[in-house]
């Protein structure tokens, strides 16, 4: 359970349009580590890349490496899917199964990979999926109804949970409470903190008081300019990163002067 | 001295407010619009009645009329703003109106002259030595039933599996091209289907032959470019981000589709079948060419000729006995079978599309 990320000079590719350029950093297992910088700098782009969700678009590449504690990510006879299985991800806005209910909902990384499994296995892995999510008291008594009619913060609560279901080593989150009001900001931050007892959290936000608030270690990524490749500008703790950046434009950005 | 207002300014900036304008305007009284409606359409049915003029005529100086008075009428009460307004109302119930017209009167011929020989003689009966009186249409409604449903299993695989293709997997070229010609495919006549069909299987087993597959053949080549077409347009509407959200789960490719997206898809697939069933259910040209028409029971598809609904109405009506009442009641009670067969599709294909349909609450 929860391993070591390091990415090498990880360049990303839109076709020929290079996104992001020049990557390396180590995410640590059992914390927090936060994405923040501004729109379109390819913060998304690269936690696309950590369970190789970015290939999914048509003619996109990489070049660098990515380690997950020994295996190479991306070596030759790699199966994204068995990436996949490893690295879970949670999504900006919340994507129940509209036709499942909220248990297979929870159980669909288990059924739609075709485990064998006896209904009260299943039943204790739903069990324990929805209270990691801190969703079990709120949907107990109606696991078989349909997961879209819950509330939007619920919805990506379940979501967590059916991430949480298949066990990865490391979760990645893409700005997974922009979408959400306070109280389910609140709450799914809270979980943060307790699953980085037992997983690597990837996690990227526009909300630096949320990224303060959660991470580590946090990376800021930023634009030379229009059109220019998106980067990582420094990557640190996340006390430093918000008292004593080591740059200029991290500064600047955080503390609100950024153009 | 007078105090200065704004109107005596020499230039209106953006800041100079609309004020002036009443908030109250003239309106029509209630009603107005649907009573002159029912007014100019009982003035049309009155000249078509009892002046002797053509419906048709009626109908188009009606909608003429109604057009005009209510923009008149309401130019003159409430202005011209509203007065656009009612005229393209006006023009859509019009449009709306004229379309539906030729729909009644098929219905109501239909059904005028359908009832005669609509009994359960007609629905228990072949034509096995009827000559003029009696008779029925068992052997043709079973016939029509059995091709269509032999041209619904050849092509809802087809067309299903190249729509998947098509959204799921298709790139480049090959894709390109084979949208291209499900677009042709799409508006190809119905006779050279059978001709095709014939062709093929003249090829095979000599000319001359005659069987119930080789019409649901035909009806295929009309009915896989429909269900290639509508579930294309299903399965696009499936949210990317479902297919996502299952790929990050490690779910592969071939069990996103078959486990997350055909489900999500479902109710709009199974809607575009049954109608692309309706569609070719009342086929003529094609069955005539491959299957022909025969008076006794035949119910295998692979052995010579069978009857259908469609070419039974048919012969009925240009092959008459004597004397051709009969023969003509049996043909329009043939086709109002066919109608209602294709009306009880359609409402299938509504309850389908909301049994299937994902539930957002329980």
């Amino acid at each position: 359970m929860a391993k070591r990320i390091e990415v090498k000079d990880l360049d990303i590719y839109y076709d020929k349009f290079l996104a992001v350029q020049g990557v390396s950093m180590t995410i640590q297992p059992r914390s927090v580590t936060a994405l923040i910088g501004p729109s379109g700098c390819g913060k998304s782009t690269f936690l696309r890349t950590l369970n190789r969700m970015h290939e999914l678009v048509p003619n996109a590449r990489v070049d660098g490496k990515i380690f997950m504690d020994d295996d190479d990510l991306y070596g030759p006879g790699v199966d994204p899917v068995n990436v996949r299985r490893q690295i879970g991800m949670v999504f900006q806005r919340p994507n129940p199964f509209p036709t499942m209910s909220i248990y297979d909902n929870v159980a669909a990384g288990l059924k739609l990979n075709n485990k064998r499994m006896r209904r009260s296995e299943m039943d204790d892995v739903v069990e324990r999926a929805l209270r990691s999510a801190n969703l079990w008291e709120e949907v107990k008594d109606r696991l078989g109804k349909p997961g879209s009619g819950l509330s939007g913060g619920q919805q990506q609560r379940l979501c967590i949970a059916r991430a949480i279901a298949v066990q990865p080593d490391v979760l990645l989150m893409d700005e997974p409470c922009s979408a959400l009001d306070p109280i389910s900001t609140q709450a799914i931050e809270d979980l943060m903190l307790e699953l980085k007892e037992k997983y690597t959290i990837v996690i990227v936000t526009h909300n630096m008081q949320q990224a303060a608030r959660v991470s580590d270690m946090t990376g800021f990524f930023n634009l030379q300019g229009v059109g220019k490749p998106g980067e990582l500008v420094e990557i640190d703790e996340t006390t430093k990163i918000f008292s004593t950046p080591s740059k200029k434009a991290t500064e600047d950005y955080i503390s609100g002067r950024f153009g | 001295m007078p105090t200065p207002t704004t109107s005596q300014r020499p230039e209106s900036d953006l800041y100079t407010p609309l004020s002036g304008v009443p908030l109250t305007a003239g309106q029509l009284p209630r009603g107005a619009a649907p009573l002159t409606l029912l007014v100019v359409a009982l003035a049309a049915l009155g000249l078509w009645q009892f002046a002797d003029w053509s419906a048709a005529a009626c109908a188009v100086l009606g909608a003429l009329v109604y057009t005009l008075l209510i923009y008149v009428w309401s130019r003159a009460v409430e202005g011209s703003r509203k007065a656009t307004d009612r005229f393209v109302t006006a023009v859509v119930t019009c449009a709306f109106l004229l379309a539906l017209l030729p729909l009644i009167s098929v219905v109501f011929t239909v059904l005028s002259h359908g009832l005669a020989r609509f009994d359960t003689e007609f629905f228990s009966y072949s034509m096995r030595g009827v000559v003029g009186e009696g008779g029925g249409a068992y052997h043709a409604i079973m016939g029509t039933l059995i091709i269509t449903a032999l041209a619904t299993l050849i092509s809802v695989p087809v067309g299903m599996l190249s729509a998947i293709y098509l959204v799921e997997y298709g790139r480049g070229r090959l894709a390109k091209a084979i949208t291209f010609f499900v677009d042709v495919m799409t508006g190809i006549p119905s006779i050279v289907a059978g001709l095709f069909a014939y062709a093929l299987f003249a090829l095979i087993f000599g000319p001359g032959v005659r069987m119930g597959i080789m019409g649901a053949v035909a009806l295929s080549v009309l009915m896989i470019p429909v269900v290639v077409r509508s579930t294309e347009e299903m399965l696009k509407l499936v949210p990317n981000e479902l297919r996502e959200a299952s790929y990050a789960l490690a779910v592969p490719k071939w069990r996103t589709i078959t486990k997350v997206v055909l489900p999500t898809a479902l109710a709009g697939i199974a809607t575009g079948v049954t109608l692309a069933i309706a569609r070719v259910i009342g086929e003529t040209a094609p069955l005539l060419i491959t299957v022909g028409i025969t008076s006794s029971d035949n119910f295998n598809p692979f052995d010579g000729r069978m009857a259908t609904l469609s070419v039974f109405s048919y012969y009925e009506y240009v092959n008459p006995g004597v004397p051709p009442q009969f023969s003509l009641d049996r043909a329009w009670a043939a086709a109002l079978t066919l109608i209602i067969i294709v009306m009880v599709l359609n409402l299938i294909a509504r309850l389908i599309s909301r049994l299937f349909a994902p539930k957002t609450r329980g």
